[in-house]
């Protein structure tokens, strides 16, 4: 079982929290700071498990982690899950994050954290592993995006054309933080689907 | 309406939405909080508004506000509102709010139930798949239980997007509500075959984490499974599979068999490293499942850690730490394979990522041995003094007093070197483990004698150094080494060098900045050594320097009189004045040492650390009932009348008064004498306190030896562990010379020997540097062996440990809900209702039947299935795939027509050698079995009479035959009894008889033959359960206990014992292994000493003997229920009757009738299963038709009873 997800910066900043287990707010604030402590004063070449994490459960869970440019990509697991999949589980989602957002950085993720967890929600549901597949995410994905454009329709477009204007006086979001390494695979994973 | 709407969009435009509000909060860094709560305010109002757009998107910017760490859980009603909005957008948007900020406790939630209910069968499946992955997170047990006959008919959803959601999401619904477990579990099962990979997967995922925590549940599923293993291709099915087999293996050693070869494949030929990785685990799993039974597979270890090696040199640091997690579980069962790959450990010490240093420490635990423990030991401290982060030395510091304390300190040789070690920890600054080292040395001081002296002249040193003091800040921190330090020195001051010094450093102001429960041990010890003193000056008639250390305790004790610490003044108060009337005494010249060490007289032992839970519960004691009759509320106490109190009184007085005599006192004190000495918890006291330092009563058979040190004891200011180091070597090699010399006398005093083979020689060699006695904890003495304290009993995963092979009964349907149908009726008349519910109720009944049918059905189903596991695992290990399952059973047939040729012949492959064994074994048995017979032949002809009450079914069995006038000739004698094992001990004849009373149990009687000359006692006879079969063991104890046989057999002498097994499924043959262990004493001494047997369940042996009347019989055979089956052997000499009585002997029959050369017979296995048989025989043949009501067991039995006409 996956226990939570947690995304955030290099600064400790939430881009993303998904508990699979109900804590209180505090807690949860409390967890993501942890875990950052725990994760940010890790060098970039030591291994990316980590044993406990105080708050989120015991012995049992592990933390796993990826770190791209800006981010840190942190699972925490139980004995259940393979440390190796996992890895490779969040280079999946890496990677799809990068096909639906066409070149994904943080900014992307700040703005729209929503996209972001439906994202999440077709590979991993209620902590279990859903899909792994990339292509099959990205095909339900953009078919939920269809119904939702088809959906807003005419009502929609006003809504459309004053948050385009909107982002037109806004000159000074930068698009240029790109996740630099995303395109690395995974080392020592050549047939893993 | 069209304008209205137009007009709620153009609102919206000005709204803010989820960009606006994240832009806005970058742009308000400084007043974050502020920014925010205006926010909330904004959301709030536009919560108000009708229009669902609105409402949408203020939910959606609270989402990213409870990210943030806002409660919203106010806006729960509104998300619910939003969850139910008919657009996908908005319904999105509702259930990921609801899936972050919902759970049990939201009351409601409960309201959600006939929304999410509609989207579970709404026509999208995007609806569907949104309210699965929503309800996923937030389900709690109302919801299960309503919703989980919805989801399960998801499971056959068209769609394999909507099913792979369903199945998975049912492990959440089993998690609350685990009574779907069972209903909905046929179906899962099926999906694990489902055409779309991704159902595949989802299921596999989540019977493997329903079989994580309950494993014994899912055995059953095992060949699915491997079948599973052996065909897909999807590695992460593969990974979750062979994680299960893993969980599965020690329930059942023969699944590890069979998957050690497919395993090794995978190894050989995957290249994903997960897998490989998975592979190796599970490969180790199964090691250890079969480490007791099968010793050959250190091709296997050797395989796993070679891998793993590869693994742990690799440059990926996340191998390298896997490598060495995988290492450890090694290590567990083959210490010897990974102790080869020290350097590689070592090695992994000098990493510079911390994760790998703390797996390699822990790799470090199991690999230290008497040689080299010192080494290690240096090596850890050289670390600890490098060590950077306080967390790594932390860990460090409990490593090294873990490895060296680990099995009672055994590989410790020199206990001087483990306090210097101790002492020298003492010097780690901000650590948090100074109660662990304070720990160690009182444990190591109390433990082991010989060592005190030392201990305590480390200890005052410890005590007289200044910088443990000043470090008193840190809770848990290294001054808690002081508060063992003083507890040592004042409990052991007898080998005190300078008490007087030490005395004085207890006593120093700056003691008073220390925690309190040390302040308080400090006062405590400073009058034990204070005593200890007195003692000393005053026999050394020293009356000044006596009343000098008076007055220094005087001068001193006030500062902790004034301590803020209860205990510290409590103590400090009562000790000032004891003191101060020792003053008064001495000022006399009245002697006082005597009075004041008595204080402190007696010792204390250590006790186990779950003595007092284990003290079993007397007979008769119910801990729960009152002792007296609980105050009943009604009744006031007022109201009673006084005088009921006083008259009581008195007449115990009057009672009592007569019976206290001196006699009976004096009785009585010697009772409690006798309790006392034989009650661990109680401190003895000696005799006389003067006796104290010469000679401890109750020590004396504890043989302590005088220790001659080779290192001078005085050591000034630290110790250096190191120059132990270089101490011990000298001594070894001092030791080796002199054994060079003059041959080693074997000496052992007090000092148990330790069995087990995992020392090397070499390292046996190593004699300790001094006699230690390590002084075993005590323990009351029949404390109950039960370990299982540990058990949560709030285990949520608890609840599912239900069978899943019985049949599902009427009452575990899913309770399916449907529209308020009925209560509609009810309301539209009145008068129909008794009719309609009569209509009802008809169908009801026929459906009953229908289903209890239908549950007989798939009762026997079920039965077949557990057999099948037996039989599939019982077909020894496949090679790879499926489709060799023919292959293999073609090789096996093969074996046994070439058996007989290859007896001799040199060893085959390992594989191959499995299936033979297991092929021929009946064989071998058959014609042992036979060879014995004649031995026992005879004694049996007279025995068979005097036990007729033990053989009741057999004689039975022989009585019909009599009845029926056949004794024309006599007949051969024979016993039932057949050989289990033999050594030059012991002979173990064994025979099986069921009762017809208890349907699933069976009692084999052993017997029990001595065949040497020792005596044989503590006999305790074990047997590996199978899922089927199983030894009753007494309550309370575990699978793996032993039955003690309840008697002790002198020299020629044999006894029976009788022992029970619970039997489940009856129509196959089993084989069961045990292992009989026994203490065999003759004047020479006494050993430990095992026999290994198989115990053979035929089919036979559930028959019982069972009288049936020919009418009774024919029309049994007319009822059609039974299945038939016949065989039919030729070449037989032996007399028809006599034929006749050893099938009814043997095979528990009766006849029923007999008409020349053919005869009717009957028995009953005792689960009710008729059996009758009809045999013919022929000129120089005999054939036999049976009828049975189960076929299976039907061909079992004749396939045995074709065995036993062979032989005629």
């Amino acid at each position: 079982m996956i226990k939570a997800i947690l995304i955030f910066n290099n600064h400790g900043k939430p881009r993303l929290s998904k508990f699979y287990q109900p804590y209180s707010e505090d807690t949860q604030q409390q967890i993501i700071r942890e875990t950052f402590h725990l994760v940010s004063k890790r060098d970039e070449n030591v291994c990316n498990f980590l044993e406990g994490g105080l708050l989120i459960g015991g012995s049992d869970n592990k933390l796993i982690y990826r770190h791209y440019a800006t981010l840190y990509f942190v699972f925490c697991v139980d004995s259940s899950e393979s440390e190796l999949g996992i890895l490779d589980l969040i280079q999946v989602f890496v990677e799809t994050l990068d096909k639906c957002f066409e070149n994904v950085c943080e900014l992307d993720l700040i703005f729209h954290v929503d996209k972001v967890h439906n994202i999440l929600a077709e590979m991993v549901m209620g902590g279990m592993v859903l899909e792994t597949n990339m292509n099959e995410i990205v095909t339900q994905i953009d078919a939920q995006n269809k119904l939702e454009k088809s959906e807003a329709g005419l009502a929609g477009a006003p809504a459309r054309a004053v948050s385009a204007v909107k982002s037109m006086n806004l000159p000074e979001i930068p698009r240029n933080i790109n996740i630099g390494d995303i395109s690395i695979k995974v080392p020592n994973l050549p047939s893993f689907k | 309406m069209a304008l209205k709407m137009v007009k709620g969009s153009i609102d919206r435009m000005f709204d803010k939405n989820l960009q606006d509000l994240v832009r806005g909060i970058r742009n308000h860094k400084e007043d974050e909080a502020k920014y925010i709560s205006q926010c909330i305010d904004e959301i709030k109002q536009e919560l108000k508004q009708d229009n669902i757009a609105v409402k949408a998107n203020a939910v959606c910017k609270l989402t990213y506000l409870q990210m943030l760490g806002y409660d919203i859980s106010w806006a729960a009603f509104n998300i619910i509102e939003v969850m139910s909005a008919s657009k996908f957008t908005f319904k999105r948007i509702g259930y990921l709010a609801a899936s972050q900020c919902f759970h049990e406790g939201t009351d409601v939630i409960m309201l959600t139930t006939n929304q999410i209910r509609k989207d579970l069968s709404s026509p999208s499946q995007y609806d569907t798949g949104v309210a699965l992955t929503g309800l996923s997170c937030f389900v709690t047990p109302d919801l299960a239980r309503d919703l989980a006959n919805d989801i399960m008919t998801l499971m056959s959803h068209t769609k394999p997007y909507i099913r792979k959601k369903a199945v998975l999401i049912m492990y959440k619904v089993f998690l609350k509500y685990p009574e779907s477990l069972r209903p909905a579990f046929p179906r899962l099962k099926e999906k694990l075959e489902d055409p779309d990979p991704g159902v595949q997967s989802a299921a596999v995922n989540v019977i493997c984490e329903l079989a994580r925590r309950n494993p014994k549940n899912y055995l059953s599923l095992a060949p699915l499974f491997f079948k599973l293993m052996t065909s897909s291709t999807n590695n992460w099915v593969l990974i979750k599979i062979i994680k299960l087999f893993g969980a599965l293996t020690p329930l059942e050693p023969r699944l590890g068999k069979k998957l050690i070869e497919p395993l090794t494949n995978l190894i050989h030929s995957t290249s994903a490293m997960s897998l490989l990785y998975e592979c190796v685990n599970t490969v180790i799993a199964v090691l250890i499942s079969l480490s007791s039974g099968m010793p050959n597979h250190s091709a296997s270890i050797q395989l796993c850690v070679q891998k793993l090696r590869i693994l742990i040199e690799d440059s990926d640091q996340n191998l390298k730490y896997l490598g060495l997690l995988a290492m450890s579980k090694i290590l567990r069962t083959h210490p010897r394979s990974v102790q080869a790959h020290k350097d590689l450990v070592l090695q992994c010490l000098d990493d510079k990522d911390e994760s790998i240093r703390l797996r390699a420490l822990d790799l470090l635990r199991g690999m230290v041995s008497k040689k080299n423990l010192v080494e290690i030991v240096k090596k850890l401290m050289s670390h600890v003094d490098k060590a950077e982060g306080t967390t790594y030395r932390d860990e460090l510091l409990t490593k090294i007093i873990d490895i060296c304390s680990q099995c009672n300190y055994q590989h410790i040789t020199n206990f001087q070197w483990y306090i210097s070690v101790l002492v020298e920890l003492t010097r780690l600054e901000g650590t948090r483990h100074g109660h662990l080292i304070a720990a160690q040395m009182l444990d190591v001081a109390i433990r082991v004698k010989a060592i005190r002296k030392f201990a305590v002249s480390q200890m005052s040193a410890l005590l007289d150094s200044a910088h443990l003091v000043a470090s008193s800040t840190q809770r848990n921190g290294i001054c808690e080494v002081l508060y063992a330090a003083a507890w040592i020195c004042g409990e052991f001051s007898e080998h005190l060098q300078e008490p007087r010094q030490t005395l004085e450093a207890m006593l120093r102001p700056k003691v008073t900045t220390l925690p309190g429960h040390i302040q308080a041990v400090y006062v405590q010890n400073v009058v034990k050594l204070y005593a200890s003193i007195l003692q000393q000056k005053e026999q050394a008639a020293e009356p000044e320097a006596a009343q000098d250390v008076t007055q220094l305790m005087v001068d001193r004790l006030p500062q902790f009189v004034q301590s803020a610490d209860l205990e510290v003044q409590e103590r400090a108060s009562c000790i000032l004045q004891l003191v101060k009337h020792i003053q008064k005494l001495q000022a006399k010249d009245v002697p006082v040492a005597e009075e004041v060490s008595a204080l402190f007289a007696g010792e204390l032992n250590p006790v186990a650390p779950k003595a007092q839970k284990k003290v079993p519960v007397p007979e008769g004691l119910d801990l729960d009932a009152w002792i007296n009759e609980p105050p009943s509320d009604s009744e006031s106490e007022d109201e009673k009348p006084k005088g009921i109190f006083h008259d009581e009184e008195q007449r115990h007085a009057k009672q009592r008064l007569p019976e206290a005599d001196e006699e009976e006192l004096a009785r009585r004190r010697e009772a409690r004498k006798q309790e006392q000495a034989n009650n661990p918890f109680y401190i003895k006291s000696s005799p006389s306190p003067q006796k104290r330092y010469q000679d401890m009563p109750g020590v004396e058979h504890i043989p302590v030896v005088q220790i001659d040190l080779s290192v001078p004891l005085k050591v000034p200011g630290m110790p250096m562990s190191d120059q132990y180091v270089k101490l011990e070597e000298e001594r070894r090699h001092r030791q080796r010379l002199e054994k060079g010399r003059k041959k080693k006398k074997t000496k052992e005093k007090g000092k148990p020997r330790r069995h087990g083979s995992l020392h090397t020689e070499s390292d046996e060699d190593i004699t300790p540097a001094q006699q230690v006695d390590i002084v075993t904890e005590e323990m009351p003495e029949n404390a109950l062996p039960s370990d299982e304290d540990d058990k949560d009993p709030n285990d949520p995963y608890r609840a599912l440990d239900i069978d899943l092979d019985r049949p599902l009964a009427d009452s575990e349907k899913l309770p399916v809900q449907k529209h308020r149908n009925v209560d509609t009726s009810k309301c539209a008349d009145k008068e129909d209702v008794p009719v309609v519910e009569k209509k009802v109720k008809k169908p009801k009944k026929k459906e009953k039947q229908h289903r209890e049918k239908e549950r007989e059905k798939t009762a026997k189903g079920k039965e077949k299935e557990g057999e099948d596991l037996d039989f599939w695992l019982s077909t020894t290990p496949l090679p790879a795939a499926a489709p060799a399952l023919v292959r293999a059973w073609g090789a096996a047939s093969n074996a046994i027509i070439a058996a007989p040729k290859e007896e001799g012949e040199g060893p085959r492959r390992g594989e191959q050698g499995d299936k033979e064994d297991s092929t021929q074994d009946p064989e071998k048995k058959s014609s042992k079995h036979k060879k014995k017979k004649h031995k026992k032949e005879k004694e049996e002809k007279s025995k068979d009479k005097k036990k007729s009450k033990k053989k009741l079914p057999s004689d039975e069995a022989a009585e019909p035959v009599e009845n029926g006038a056949l004794d024309e000739e006599p007949l051969p004698p024979m016993s039932s009894y057949c050989l289990l094992a033999e050594n030059s001990y012991i002979r173990m004849t064994y025979d099986i008889q069921g009762s017809l009373q208890k349907d699933s149990q069976v009692t084999v009687s052993v017997v029990l033959e001595n065949q040497s000359r020792s005596f044989l006692k503590n006999m305790e006879l074990n047997v590996l359960d199978s899922l089927n079969t199983k030894l009753a063991r007494p309550e309370g104890s575990s699978v793996h206990d032993g039955v003690p046989v309840p008697f002790q057999l002198p020299p020629g002498i044999s006894s029976e014992a009788q022992f029970v097994f619970t039997i489940q499924s009856i129509v196959m043959a089993q084989k069961l292994k045990g292992t009989l262990s026994f203490i065999a004493k003759n004047d020479e001494g006494s050993t430990h000493e095992k026999l290994d047997f198989k115990l053979h369940f035929s089919c036979t042996s559930y028959l019982v003997t069972t009288p049936c009347y020919s009418d009774a019989f024919a029309k049994l055979l007319e009822s059609g229920d039974l299945s038939m089956s016949s065989i039919k052997v030729d070449g037989i000499s032996m007399s028809f009757q006599n034929l006749l009585a050893k099938i009814c002997f043997h095979h528990h029959f009766s006849v029923v009738e007999r008409v020349d050369s053919c005869a009717s017979m009957y028995s009953r296995s005792i689960q009710g299963h008729h059996v009758c048989l009809l045999m013919k025989k022929g000129e120089k043949s005999v054939s036999v038709d049976g009828k049975c009501s189960d076929s299976t067991l039907l061909s079992n039995l004749l396939e045995e009873l074709k065995a036993t006409l062979a032989k005629c």
